[in-house]
């Protein structure tokens, strides 16, 4: 399925039924992070590499590579905090959450 | 060939689904839902079927597993009634828009207030603008019948629409009536597998359903929704011939009774047709030339052919059993009258509200409907367009 025929310029005969969309993976190509005003911050310097944050995320905006976290994709971060409480190491910190 | 017993409307339209066998029923096990997914899991117990059934918690979870469920690529079905069918209004245009054929067994039964469990319309009437195909029944035979030519209605590739097939509410659900079933092998046969292109357990192909549509998506969305409900007039009627290979039993989008020449018309749905049919033969005996339109297709509306077949008579009553609190009248009458008007009509027509809350509708007062609409056609005109027929005053 080419994702691009589908576009705010195509025809309601161009959708696929039910607006279904059959390929995987394609909320990367949605910068949901926009959403936001607030985001986390990675203090790298103070991380364990514990990996507790990673699989908390609602958005799968951690990403680990070579089994050890990397900065934020702010892209598809949505700054609900959740991360900051998971974090032992105060490895990430965050305006308003504690 | 056929097996001739007597069932409740339930049982039979519960042996029809044993009959097709699907693979998923989610529902909610207790009032307000009815006897149906009771009758079904005695099947399951017993290994009548090979379905999952799921006992939910409460009527939107019912919807919201047969959402889960047909997305998933199962053929899925439900069934339930009244405020049941209230609590899954949010789902109900999720599956729809979704473009799930799930069928569902609506009791037609009336909405809470004031409380009253009995038969009217005005649980379907209300979910009408949903985008789910509706087929009413007179008759539990009828219910039965319907319930079987619903997957292959709605899982038409053209179509793809989920299906409500409603009957009334204890007339047509707990009275027993003499029924003709068909062969298991039959309806197997008639009913066929489940293939569906695109599923979620397709291990080929990945896909999401259900993506969020925002403002520049919607409307074309919608369009879609119209256009595969526009479809679907021609698929049930080509189900309709089909179905009659195996049963001997015919249907349209709606029953025409001694309409053909008529000068009188009423249009009605559900079981109080067959009252209104002992009316009719009664007025036409005295020479009175009465017909009847009932409705069988009531979601895609099919509002052409209604109005052609109502082209000749002078005086049409439209009977609703819901009120839509408009102050014009029921959802049946605004709709016919629109397909009157639509077609450039000259009948005289009129609103009658009656048996709400399964209050009882006779053939006097059928009969009384019809002496009222030939004092309309000879004043030529209607000063009151919306009437309650059985009413205390
Ligand atoms: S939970 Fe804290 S310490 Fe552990 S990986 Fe995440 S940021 Fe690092
Ligand atoms: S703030 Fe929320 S969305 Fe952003 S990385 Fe942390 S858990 Fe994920």
């Amino acid at each position: 399925m080419d994702l691009h025929k589908i576009s705010e310029t195509c025809g309601w005969q161009d959708l696929t039924e039910g607006m279904q969309i059959y390929q995987g993976g394609t909320s990367a190509q949605f910068p949901t992070g926009e959403w936001t005003a607030v985001k986390p911050e990675f203090i790298e310097a103070d991380c364990t590499q514990c990996l507790l944050c990673v699989p908390v995320c609602p958005d799968s905006a951690i990403p680990v590579k070579d089994k050890k976290r990397g900065d934020f994709d702010y892209k598809h971060c949505k700054g609900c905090g959740i991360c900051v409480n998971a974090c032992h190491a105060g490895a990430i910190k965050m305006e308003g959450v504690k | 060939m056929g097996k001739r017993d007597r069932l409740s409307g339930n049982e039979a339209v519960a042996i029809a689904m044993r009959q097709i066998n699907p693979d998923v029923m989610p529902a909610f096990p207790i009032t307000p839902s009815t006897e149906i997914p009771q009758y079904f899991s005695s099947f399951v117990a017993n290994g009548q079927v090979d379905t999952e059934f799921i006992p939910v918690e409460s009527e939107h979870s019912a919807m919201s597993a047969a959402i889960g469920a047909e997305a998933a690529g199962a053929r899925t079905l439900t069934a339930t009634s009244s405020c049941g069918m209230a609590l899954m209004w949010e789902e109900l245009y999720v599956a729809a828009s979704n473009r799930l054929p799930i069928a569902m067994a609506l009791v037609n039964r009336a909405l809470s207030g004031p409380i009253n469990i009995n038969c009217d319309h005005s649980d379907s009437m209300g979910a009408r603008d949903a985008g789910w195909i509706q087929i009413y029944a007179e008759n539990n035979q009828e219910a039965y019948d319907n319930f079987i030519q619903a997957y292959p209605i709605a899982e038409n590739a053209k179509v793809r629409l989920p299906i409500m097939i409603c009957q009334d509410g204890f007339i047509t659900s707990h009275a027993v009536e003499n029924i003709e079933l068909l062969d298991d092998g039959d309806v197997r046969a008639f009913v066929g597998d489940y293939n569906p292109q695109h599923y979620l357990l397709n291990k080929q192909e990945t896909m999401a359903v259900g993506p969020y549509a925002v403002s520049s998506y919607y409307m074309e969305a919608k369009k879609q929704h119209a256009n595969a409900m526009a479809e679907v007039k021609q698929v049930a009627l080509d189900v309709a011939k089909e179905f009659a290979k195996i049963s001997g039993r015919e249907y349209g989008l709606f029953e025409e009774y001694r309409l053909d020449d008529a000068d009188f018309a009423l249009v009605i749905i559900g079981s109080a047709a067959g009252t209104a049919k002992d009316a009719v033969d009664a007025l036409r005996e005295k020479g009175v030339k009465a017909g009847l339109l009932k409705i069988r297709l009531f979601r895609p509306f099919p509002a052409e052919e209604i109005a052609q077949a109502l082209a000749h008579v002078k005086a049409v009553a439209i009977m609703d059993r819901a009120e839509s609190l408009s102050s014009q009248g029921g959802p049946l009458g605004a709709e016919v009258m629109a397909a009157l008007y639509r077609a450039r009509s000259q009948a005289l027509a009129v609103n009658y509200i009656y048996g709400l809350g399964g209050r009882d509708v006779r053939v006097d007062q059928i009969e009384d409907v019809f002496g009222q609409l030939e004092k309309d056609a000879a004043a030529g005109q209607i000063a009151d367009a919306y009437r309650y027929l059985g009413l205390r005053a």
